[in-house]
């Protein structure tokens, strides 16, 4: 059911599964989905952002999943996506979502939780 | 009322097109809409928690998607679809059925707060999306949004939220769907995030308010562009039948006016009613004390109507309808017969139990089904109870106009509270009735009893005499009190002074009689006399004929003996006839 839109390059999945046989030391394997709709200039903007902070952040055990809701919008009822861009964090629990383009990188690592809101 | 409406309406779609609508099928939201909601624009319903604003838009849909094609989706932001079948299940519509036939759609939209964060500039893309693949699936014509104002919760870039909810109605109007927005009722204005801003084409506001422990629930259309609408506040219901608004306040005066007669059932009474008792579609209120008889007389009332085969309903507001059957029994009224064959419903419920525009309503609803001839409330009085008397009133002209307009005989008995004048009403509908009987009790000689009169009957000769009423086991019997100079006398009185006036005039016809002798014996002697004086008289005349007769003999007597003297002495024939002729002769 899930659709790779091609926005940009993406982990293989496979690469997911490594990395989670690899044991807990090296951390979980992030499931992340960006719905966007259309190629908008958020939606692109909204993946740049999400790219750089995993590249700074989860190098190498992150799976990034593009849903264009343009093109499927069957998809949107299954996340309750109302807001273009969300990013949802499907992996590691609980679940989050993050509305808008991630451009202040601050939020965004708080929103996924990879710094804690105090440190703020 | 129906049939007025809609008249009226079209005679203003014949002289202005009217704006294109969607059909509600709520029964008289239409009437009142001029036809429904505005077809291919938003609406907005607004409300406070409980006011029924998810009822009413969830009936606007299931209606379109049944009667009128039209299928519809329901986005809800505050139930789940499950939720909502569940809800509605007991009204009788089942949105899993009309799910499978491609009919109705429930989206249920989650805004959980705690698992979103914001970051940076987005839209709701999504949601339109989401709206706009549901709408193209089933090919949709009505759409509800339920409550969409959530999403002020769940998302904190209200200038994102303003303008996307602008731009959304502006979509749907595009789509061209005619979509039903929700919105709480919020302080000091019509929804608590001013969407009225955005949805201008028409706004619909539901009340719901308690007084005196009392809930009623109103709906005012606060704005319609391009309709002409009904600006009051309506008195709406929902029962298991669903959604109901009562159109009550726009009815007219022009009523047909019905020529027949209808017994009161007790015909000494239809005689007091100008001899052929009230007319048909008028409205008869019976008024007085407590106990004076003003039940009996409307059972009567019904026992005459059902005997003609007529549906009668029976509103009793203090008796329960067993009790009401075995008290009419007392009087030799088998009201039950009726019931069993379906001519006569009684609903009794105490006037407290609801609201006013409930009870209007109520009465409404079941007039419609079982279609009645006669109408009962018993008492009306009872019903200030469930308001104030102002409010009470007004229900009761709303309810007599509604009946009239229906042909219905409306039969109204209501209390006087002792204390008050007698010849007024507490809720003042003397002046609306048409027929006024007035019973009461009249205490005299350590007794009380009971009197009916006619206080006044539209365009009838009526009797202005008071009448003694008699509740007997053969029912109800009216007699002539006795007036005399003592005064109005009932009961015992009647019966005592009608025993003494019973003697009196024995007495006075023994004295007649002794009288009669007495001038018989008058006679009797008299003419005894007379016959008396008759009988001297007859002797007198005897007398005075015997000396005639004895004159007349002696007269002969002396003629014979002259003549024979005369002829002894051979006299004169001169003296004689014979002694003239000898002389002649000789």
């Amino acid at each position: 059911m899930k659709k790779q839109a091609k926005v940009k390059e993406q982990q293989p999945r496979s690469l997911a599964q490594i990395a989670k046989e690899e044991g807990p030391h090296s951390g979980e394997v992030w499931e992340l989905r960006l719905y966007i709709a259309g190629q908008t200039p958020r939606s692109v903007a909204a993946f740049a952002n999400l790219k750089k902070i995993c590249e700074e952040h989860l190098q190498g055990r992150y799976n990034i999943e593009v849903v264009d809701l343009v093109k499927h919008p069957q998809l949107a009822a299954g996340d309750q996506i109302l807001a273009i861009p969300t990013l949802v964090r499907k992996l590691p629990q609980p679940l989050r979502k993050i509305v808008g383009d991630l451009r202040d990188t601050e939020r965004a690592l708080v929103g996924l939780q990879l710094r804690p809101a105090s440190s703020e | 009322m129906k049939a007025g409406t809609i008249k009226a309406s079209g005679k203003k779609g014949a002289a202005y097109p009217s704006l294109p609508k969607a059909p509600t099928g709520i029964q008289g939201l239409d009437e009142i809409t001029g036809g429904g909601f505005p077809r291919g624009r938003p609406t907005l319903i607004c409300g406070s928690a409980g006011a029924g604003k998810t009822l009413l838009a969830m009936e606007f849909l299931v209606c379109g998607a049944i009667e009128y094609d039209e299928p519809g989706i329901f986005m809800a932001f505050e139930e789940t679809a499950s939720e909502l079948a569940q809800n509605v299940r007991s009204l009788g519509f089942d949105l899993e059925e009309l799910a499978r036939r491609k009919k109705l759609l429930v989206d249920y939209v989650r805004i959980e707060r705690s698992e979103i964060d914001e970051t940076g500039d987005y839209d709701l893309e999504g949601l339109f999306i989401r709206l706009g693949s549901a709408i193209d699936s089933i090919g949709a014509k009505r759409v509800v949004l339920d409550t969409i104002e959530n999403l002020f919760a769940g998302l904190q870039n209200q200038g994102i939220l303003r303008a996307e909810l602008r731009r959304l109605f502006r979509w749907l109007k595009d789509k061209g769907v005619s979509a039903v927005i929700t919105a709480e009722r919020g302080e000091g204005a019509l929804t608590r995030h001013g969407l009225e801003e955005y949805v201008s084409d028409c706004v619909i506001l539901l009340d719901h308010r308690v007084v005196d422990q009392v809930s009623t629930r109103r709906l005012r259309i606060v704005k319609y562009r391009g309709t002409a609408h009904g600006t009051n506040e309506y008195p709406f219901l929902i029962d298991e039948g669903g959604f109901s608004v009562l159109p009550v306040t726009s009815l007219g005066l022009q009523h047909v006016v019905s020529e027949e007669r209808i017994s009161s059932g007790i015909p000494r009474l239809d005689t007091m009613l100008g001899g052929a008792g009230f007319y048909r579609g008028t409205t008869i209120l019976v008024s007085g004390t407590a106990g004076t008889g003003k039940t009996s007389l409307a059972a009567h009332f019904v026992d005459a109507a059902c005997h003609r085969g007529e549906r009668c309903l029976y509103f009793s507001f203090e008796e329960s309808p067993g009790q009401l059957i075995r008290n009419m029994r007392s009087i030799g009224l088998n009201l039950e017969q009726w019931t069993k064959k379906n001519l006569l419903q009684f609903h009794s419920s105490r006037a407290t139990l609801y609201g006013l525009e409930m009870h209007l309503a109520i009465i409404h609803k079941i007039v419609h089904e079982f279609e009645p001839k006669v109408v009962v409330l018993d008492p009306v009085g009872s019903l200030i109870q469930a308001g104030n008397s102002r409010d009470a009133h007004t229900m009761l002209i709303r309810l007599i106009d509604f009946l009239k307009q229906q042909g219905i005989t409306a039969f109204l008995t209501n209390l006087t509270s002792g204390g008050k004048a007698l010849e007024r009403t507490d809720v003042e509908i003397s002046s609306i009735v048409d027929t006024w009987l007035f019973t009461r009790d009249i205490e005299l000689g350590g007794e009380r009893n009971r009197a009916l009169y006619v206080l006044k009957s539209r365009g009838m000769a009526h009797s202005n005499q008071l009448r003694e009423f008699l509740l007997t086991p053969n029912g109800v019997d009216l007699l002539d009190v006795y007036v005399g100079p003592e005064g109005v006398l009932t009961g015992s009185s009647r019966m005592s002074q009608e025993a003494r006036e019973k003697a009196e005039a024995l007495a006075r016809q023994q004295e007649t009689e002794l009288r009669e002798r007495e001038r018989q014996r008058k006679r009797e002697a008299l003419e005894a006399r007379i016959e008396a004086l008759r009988k001297e008289f007859e002797i007198e005349e005897e007398k005075a004929a015997r000396l005639e007769v004895l004159e007349v003999t002696r007269e002969k007597t002396i003629n014979e003996n002259r003549q024979a003297m005369a002829r002894s002495r051979r006299a004169d024939a001169g003296n004689g006839v014979k002694a003239s002729r000898k002389v002649s002769r000789g």
